[in-house]
Parts: C-alpha cells; structure tokens; sequence
C-alpha cells in the first residue's frame, strides 16, 4: 500500500473547495428548485386540472425513469440553440433540481394521502371550514410524514451530484479526477473525495433517523 | 430520415444497447446476492459479522457512485498493484457493492416486516433458526423485497451513462460518437431518453409479475391492472410501504 | 437438586392415572424492563393433567406459557419438563443457562396452539402439518403426510389438505393449528387463549376439537382461556392468577361455584355477568 500523505494534505483543500463551493451548493440550491417544482406539479395534479396535470404525470413518470447523464446532455446541448447561455453549473442545478421536483412531486402526494380519512370526516363532522383543516390538522400531520422523505431526497441528490462531471462542472469528483490525472496518482484524490462524502453523508443519515422515530413517536 | 446518417451507425446502437443490458443485468445480479450475504450479516447476534456487514453497508451507500467506480477503475490498480483486463470489471465490481449495500437495507427490512407470531410459530414447532429463515421467514420477506429491488434495479440502469467516463462502451457512449461525426443531438437524446424509459418499463413488468407470482403463493393474488401500472422509481433512501407501516 | 415429588391424584376425566410433576415452576421470576410480571412463581402440573389458568389480562397466564414455550427470556428461578431443568443445564453438580441444543431437545416435549393461528401463509395445509415433523423430527415425507391426514380427520378437516390458510375460515385454521402442533407428537401442549381472534359462531368447533383430544389422549394440556363451560368441563385444576401470583386453585367445580378468594369473587364475577 503506497499512500502519501504529503501529498494528500497537499490536495485536500483544493477537493475541500470543490466540495463546498460545487457540491454542496449545487445540492442547496437544486434542492430548493425541487422542493417548489414538485409542489407546482403536486398541486397542479391534486386540482386535477385539466389536461395540464395528465401532461405533468406523463413528464413525471418520464423523467424519474430515465438517466439523468442524459438529461443533462439534453439541456446542455439544447439551450444554446433556444439563445439560453448559462454555465453548465447552473444547467446541473436545473436538471437536479426539475429530475428530484418529480420525486418530490410524488412524496407530497403520498403524505397527503397518508393522513386518514377520518380526520377530514371528523373535521366536517365539526363543521370546520376547508381552509383552517388543511392549515391545522391535515397539512401538520402530512409534513411529519413527508419531513423524513424531504431528507432522505436531499441526502440522495447530493449523492448524485458527481453526475454533473458529464458536463464537466468542477464538482469535487471532477477536481479529485483532473488531480488524479495530472499527478497520475488517483489513490489519494478520490480517497480523499470519497471520505468527504461518507464524513457528511453519513453523520446527515444518523440524524435524519433519529428524527424519523421521534416523528414516529410524535 | 437520411439526414441522420443512421444506417451505418446502426450496429453501433445495438451492440452499444446490448453493452449497457448485460452490464445492468451481471451488476443486478452480483448486488443482489451482495445484497442478501450482507443483509443477513447484519441481523446476526455476534458482534464480529454484524459490524462487518454495517461497515460495508455504510461505506457504499455514503460514499458517490462515481467516486467508486472511479476509485475501482484508477485508483485500486496501483494500491493494489494489479491491472484490469477490461474496464468493466471495476465498474461491475463498483456497481455491484453500491446496490448491494443498499438492498442490504432493503433485505434487513423486509425480514423484519414479516410478523413476530411467524417466528413465534416457529420456534413453537421446534424449527432450527436456519429452518424459520429459509422456510418460513424469506418465503414471507421476499415478495415484500420486491418493490424496493425493483426501484433500486431502475436507479442502476439509470446510473449505466456513468461508464461512459471509464472507458466502457455503452449506449449512451455510442451515442456520444454519433453526436460528435453526425452532429445531431436534439434527436439523439430524446431517442436515448425513450430507449431508457422501454427499458425501465420493461424490467418493471418482469418485476411486478415476479411479484404477483411470489404473492400469489402467499395467498395473495393481485390484479392484473396493478402489474401493468407504471411508476417510476424512487431514490434508495425509501423504506419499502410494509416496513413504513410497521416502523 | 431436588428431587421431584411423587404425589398422585386420581382424574375424573379421560380415565388417566397422574403421575410424576411434567412441569413445575421453582421460584420464577419474570421482568419485562421495569416491571415484574411474576415474582418467585412456583407450581407444579402433573403428567395427564389438564390445567385451566384464568385472571385478568396482566396477572402473567399467559407469560407463564411463553416462558415454557421459551418465547421469553427467563428472569430468574428455574422450570423442570420432566427431569429436565428447561432455561438450564446440568454440568456435574451445578446447573449452568442451557445452550441452544439443550434449548431444543428439551422444548420438544412442548408444543402450542396461539391466539391468531399464525399458520405459514407459504404452505398449504399439509405442508403447514409436516413441515416440522420431516425437519425436526426426521420423519419421512410418507409417514409425516400420513399422520398429517390422520390428525386432519381427527380436527374434521380432511379434505382440506391441499387447501391454502388463506382460504379456511378461523375456526378451521385454528383446527388445522392444533393439528399441526399434535404432529409433533408433544408431552405438553399450551393453549393460549385460541377462540378469542373467532367469531362466536366458530368457537364451538374448536373446542369441540378441543375436547375430543382430552377425553382420547393423555396429553398434558395447560390452557389459558375465557370459556368457563370448556374449561369446567375438561380441567382437573383451574389456578386463579393476578399480579403475577396464584391468589387461588383447585378443581373446577369448586373454583367455580365457591371461590374462597375475593379477588377469585370479583374476576369470575365480572366475566360471568357478560355472558
């Protein structure tokens, strides 16, 4: 086993930069276009509006089925011909962000029609108006069911966001190859990468767990 | 249609189709058996395979896909002082231990699913603990199983594109090919999104009668409407229905 | 070691002559975390009895038959099946906590019928009946299915063999339940509370199961219901548990008729009027 440790330490803030400036960002950001894309689509289907919320079913279904290196090359390819130049950082947010706004398309459905029926039956039953029983009763009780798949979403995309090293965003897989490729020594770079990924994978795991029993237990 | 020059890239298509079926379907098998060796370690009193099980376990689902197979690819020839025949071996090796680890979880939960009064009866009837499992228990677990392995199958397929970056020549590598001499990719890439999409739907059908099939021994027939339904996947972290209602 | 006691009694059912104690309680204690459910418990149950254990939900009956089942952990104190200490073992002078195999062996005196069937959904019938007779007992497939068929017309479910559980009602699942724990041939067989998942109207055909086994066999039977006629009817003991202890015993008539005991008053008070 050759491992050198002048060099690890040489390279780990370089992969540390990638990480928090790419990665993590991407995540945040790609998140936060998900989780309000998915409630539009989630809306927009629960209202059954007319034709409108088939065409969102269908690109919903399409879209969670297929690769998101393909997605990717999609708009990466095709927006320059539409007059959209942006960089292809944010081309991977808007593909993370619109591939998990169909996921969480469907968690928000799945949480709603979790809460029983029998609480909009008791809720009539006490002539309580539409509007107060999806803000005080329903809406509490499905975000406790939806909070841990929220997470768990998140945690899932940041692990895919070396996937944006298609389209060569300088993410910290991106950063760790290209060093691994110029020193022609990659034990290191990608070890180091992979590390980084379990150290905050892993701690963000745990705690999401714990917050699942103790909404179980709420 | 002679405007996309597609005749003679053709062969290409299909031999590159067949690269990316064979490599789902040899990764989704070794997972599937990496799945079940660790998921059963883990649920072991004795403290030495369990921790070995959970290591491995937490290793490959938080660490990235790509990280790993990058890592099998580059970075274990050198430490290890080998070298690959074949690019696919590392990937294979990368994609099997990621799934794995996570149908692991998916093994351990669905065991567990099965109702305590199963185990109970077994133990009354004297059944050695390798007989309740094999006998008792998995019968009951594995149509639980099902659903999430399903999922987890689509993920794979759906993380296939990754080999492109390790030199494995794959659909969608044929069709990086065909985009830089032909030029085009609008269509390209929408043909590609819907060869995946038949392909996911294809493995869901085989899935689901699986199922049905495994329920129907159980008792539990289902509707031949419910096989044919499509859903699309969700990403590992889901705990299978049964086990969320029971947790 | 103590040795057991060889008192006799005289049944007035099935014609059987009681021998030797087959299951005897020696000081046992039982804590689930906080809470001790039986504290330095001891009884005896003679060979060829049939005992009936009642109380209120809580007083440890039906611990008593998972802990001789040995679906819970023993806290303290021992439990004899036969000669044998059960949650123990004997080396030379001293007993040591049983390893699994001793575990096994001595458990297989045992056999119990439970509340909700819990017949294996991934079997039919006979399967559900020689599954644990070819493992476990090493019979072969012909002479397991042979009895099978044997115990299913004693249960009046022939015809039912190749029948999933799925589609038997309670009643008959619960027959096709005791009948799988009689084909492993048990010492002792613990019935815990088997027609209260039934609807009403299917009680009567277990228990007239129930019964036929008690009037034809010598087996032990410790039985914890609420079917006062049933077990009035084939107990030559009924034990009156609360909080863990034997507040009362005796042979049912008297039990039943004059209890002694307030608290005995009140139970059997309660579960009568609701009838």
């Amino acid at each position: 086993m050759n491992w050198d440790m002048d060099y690890a330490i040489d390279i780990f803030p370089d992969i540390l930069e990638a990480f928090v400036k790419y990665t993590l960002w991407v995540t945040f950001l790609s998140s936060i276009l998900a989780a309000v894309v998915g409630l539009l689509f989630a809306i927009i289907r629960f209202l059954h509006v007319p034709v409108l919320s088939q065409v969102i079913t269908g690109f919903v279904e399409f879209v969670r089925s297929t690769p998101i290196p393909v997605q990717l090359f999609f708009l990466f390819y095709v927006f320059p011909d539409y007059g959209i130049l942006v960089g292809a950082t944010t081309i991977g947010v808007l593909c993370l962000g619109l591939h998990y706004a169909c996921y969480y398309a469907e968690v928000y459905r799945a949480g709603i029609e979790a809460v029983p029926k029998g609480q909009w039956e008791a809720a009539t039953a006490l002539s309580l108006p539409q509007r107060y029983t999806w803000q005080h009763i329903v809406l509490p009780q499905a975000v406790r069911i939806i909070l841990p798949s929220l997470g768990n979403y998140v945690i899932s995309m940041f692990k895919e966001t070396p996937f944006l090293f298609v389209i060569s965003v300088p993410e910290m897989v991106f950063v760790a190859k290209e060093l691994g490729a110029q020193s022609f020594d990659y034990v290191e770079p990608l070890t180091i990468a992979g590390l980084i990924f379990l150290a905050a994978s892993y701690p963000a795991a745990v705690a999401l767990r714990r917050l699942e029993k103790h909404l179980g237990h709420a | 249609m002679s405007d996309y020059n597609l005749d003679p890239w053709l062969d290409d298509f299909a031999s590159g189709l067949w690269v990316t079926i064979y490599f789902t379907l040899i990764s989704a098998a070794l997972a599937l058996v990496i799945a079940f060796v660790l998921g059963l370690l883990a649920r072991l009193k004795h403290i030495v395979p369990r921790t070995f099980a959970r290591i491995i376990i937490e290793l490959f689902r938080g660490t990235s896909l790509l990280v790993q197979l990058f890592w099998f690819t580059f970075a274990f020839p050198p430490l290890f002082g080998i070298v690959w025949d074949e690019p696919t071996i590392p990937a294979i090796i990368a994609f099997s231990l990621n799934f794995g680890a996570y149908g692991a979880e998916v093994v351990r939960g669905a065991i567990n699913a099965v109702p305590t009064p199963q185990w109970e009866a077994g133990v009354a009837l004297s059944l050695t603990p390798y007989q309740r499992m094999r006998r008792v228990i998995l019968p009951q677990a594995v149509p639980l199983m099902i659903p999430p392995f399903n999922n987890l199958l689509i993920q794979l397929l759906k993380s296939t594109p990754l080999i492109y970056l390790v030199f494995v020549t794959d659909f969608l590598t044929v069709g990086e090919l065909y985009r830089r001499a032909e030029g085009h990719y609008v269509f390209l890439y929408v043909a590609e999104l819907v060869v995946y999409f038949l392909l996911a739907y294809a493995f869901t059908l085989v899935l689901r009668a699986l199922e049905a099939r495994a329920k129907a021994r159980l008792g539990r027939p289902e509707s031949r409407r419910k096989i044919f339904s499509f859903r699309g996947p969700t990403p590992e972290e889901e705990l299978p229905e049964e086990e969320k209602a029971l947790a | 070691m103590a040795t057991p006691d060889t008192t006799t009694r005289h049944a007035t059912h099935g014609g059987a002559v009681h021998g030797q104690p087959l299951i005897r309680f020696d000081n046992v204690v039982k804590r689930f975390g906080d809470l001790t459910v039986l504290d330095k418990l001891s009884f005896e149950v003679n060979a060829g009895e049939r005992v009936t254990l009642i109380g209120p939900s809580g007083s440890g009956k039906t611990t008593i038959l998972r802990l001789l089942m040995t679906l819970e952990d023993l806290t303290g104190g021992y439990i004899w099946v036969g000669d044998q200490p059960l949650w123990h073992m004997r080396k030379g002078d001293k007993l040591v906590p049983a390893n699994q195999k001793h575990l096994r062996d001595v458990r297989k005196q045992i056999g119990m019928v439970f509340q909700h069937f819990n017949l294996f959904p991934n079997m039919t019938v006979m399967g559900n009946l020689i599954e644990a007779p070819i493992r476990v007992l090493g019979k072969s497939k012909e002479e397991a299915s042979e009895k099978g068929r044997e115990l299913l017309e004693r249960v009046g479910l022939e015809e039912k063999a190749d029948a999933h559980p799925t589609q038997l009602s309670g009643g008959q699942q619960q027959r096709v339940a005791i009948a799988r724990a009689l084909a492993m041939e048990p010492r002792v067989l613990l019935l815990d509370e088997v027609t209260s998942a039934l609807d009403p109207e299917l009680i009567a055909g277990v228990l007239g199961v129930l019964r036929d086994i008690a009037d034809t066999t010598d087996i032990t039977m410790l039985i914890v219901t609420h079917e006062m006629g049933f077990a009035r009817d084939v107990s030559h003991k009924v034990m009156m548990f609360d909080h863990g202890q034997i507040v009362e015993q005796g042979p049912p008539d008297k039990i039943f008729s004059e209890p002694e005991n307030d608290r005995t008053k009140a139970f059997l008070h309660a579960i009568l009027d609701e009838r």
